[in-house]
């Protein structure tokens, strides 16, 4: 199934969860609650076809073909 | 801090806490964490800065740079001050400021809606708009405005935690362009007033709060300064003078010179 992350295109298993995706990506394992399992801080947020998803909703969220998703983070800035 | 009587905390300039949203801030010197070259020197200026609180902007996740950031600020007890840099309307920044509420379990944002690229100026109709959607959502809203005291009011009104009126345009080291202006925003507000950007060195954060600001933000003169780390010392001095200053109450100016030394009982040479 073909997502666009982050503006580029990325392939995910079927039905795969954002959990699914933001582990992957992050190389974290997560909790069903959405938060790390190694105990610090996850410190990233996604937005689902221009929609903020609360971590907490994130296992319960199939992605579908063709959803567009932010992966955002802390940076340095002003 | 009014009045004569000078207490040990006002001589120490240390006991003297930000109080913003009940939370108290030690320190007066809220640094921003863009242009630094590298992470190390980054960490080294803003804990020579005696910093309590410091922005961030939200990008794109990397992998290569991922939480480091964050986890630098957690690990030297700093709070983090999400911004809405890079956004051009009220609805990007109310979007972005939702993801950093997730990302970074803090509802305070620096809302930040430019105009355009060049000047970075702040779009006021939609500096209003965001303020007012994300009063709305439970946000405590850190507004940098244009150096206008009637936007500044208006921004107050809307429900907005703090004020931050420019000293001058971003990143430009300008120092404070109209300080009447930023005495008039101070004289009529009831919430912080934060002076933020155009700080080019030290003494442009001490006048800032020798006008009467609560706290002063700045990055660029840091990070890009020659040396960082004693930058962000410089600052931490800087803010802690102003504010004993404005305590202390400076002389009135005058035209015409006035001798500190008594004339009568000169000796006189014949």
């Amino acid at each position: 199934m073909n997502i666009t992350l982050n503006g580029t295109g990325h392939t995910v298993a079927d039905d795969a969860s954002l959990t699914a995706l933001v582990s992957e990506v992050t190389g974290r394992p997560l909790a069903a609650d959405g938060r790390a399992t190694d105990g610090r801080k996850l410190g990233v947020a996604v937005a689902r076809n221009a929609q903020v998803v609360p971590r907490s909703l994130w296992s319960a969220t199939a992605l579908a073909e063709g959803d567009d998703v932010e992966l955002v983070t802390a940076v340095q800035g002003g | 801090m009014t009045g004569t009587t000078v207490t040990n905390s006002q001589l120490s300039g240390l006991q003297d806490p930000l109080v913003i949203d009940g939370v108290p801030l030690a320190s007066r010197l809220i640094m921003g964490t863009g242009g630094a070259p590298s992470l190390d020197g980054l960490g080294a200026a803003l804990l020579a800065s005696g910093t309590s609180l410091t922005t961030v902007a939200m990008r794109r996740y990397s992998p290569d740079e991922a939480g480091s950031l964050f986890q630098l600020l957690v690990d030297h007890g700093i709070r983090v001050l999400p911004n809405t840099a890079g956004c051009f309307t009220a609805r990007d920044a109310v979007l972005t400021a939702e993801l950093a509420r997730e990302a970074l379990e803090t509802d305070w944002v620096k809302l930040e809606v430019i105009a355009d690229e060049h000047t970075l100026l702040p779009d006021a109709v939609e500096l209003v708009d965001a303020t007012e959607q994300l009063v709305n959502r439970g946000f405590k809203v850190f507004a940098y405005t244009n150096d206008d005291p009637v936007l500044a009011l208006r921004l107050e009104n809307l429900g907005a935690t703090a004020v931050m009126p420019l000293g001058s345009p971003i990143g430009t080291g300008l120092g404070i362009l109209n300080p009447h202006n930023i005495e008039l925003i101070v004289s009529r507000a009831s919430v912080p007033v934060v002076l933020d950007a155009g700080i080019g060195t030290a003494s442009d954060a001490a006048l800032a709060m020798e006008l009467g600001c609560d706290a002063v933000l700045l990055a660029t003169a840091v990070t890009r300064a020659q040396n960082p780390a004693l930058m962000g010392k410089a600052f931490k001095h800087a803010v802690i003078a102003g504010r004993l200053a404005k305590a202390a109450g400076r002389i009135p100016r005058r035209e015409h010179a006035l001798a500190s030394s008594a004339m009568e009982g000169r000796a006189e040479f014949l």
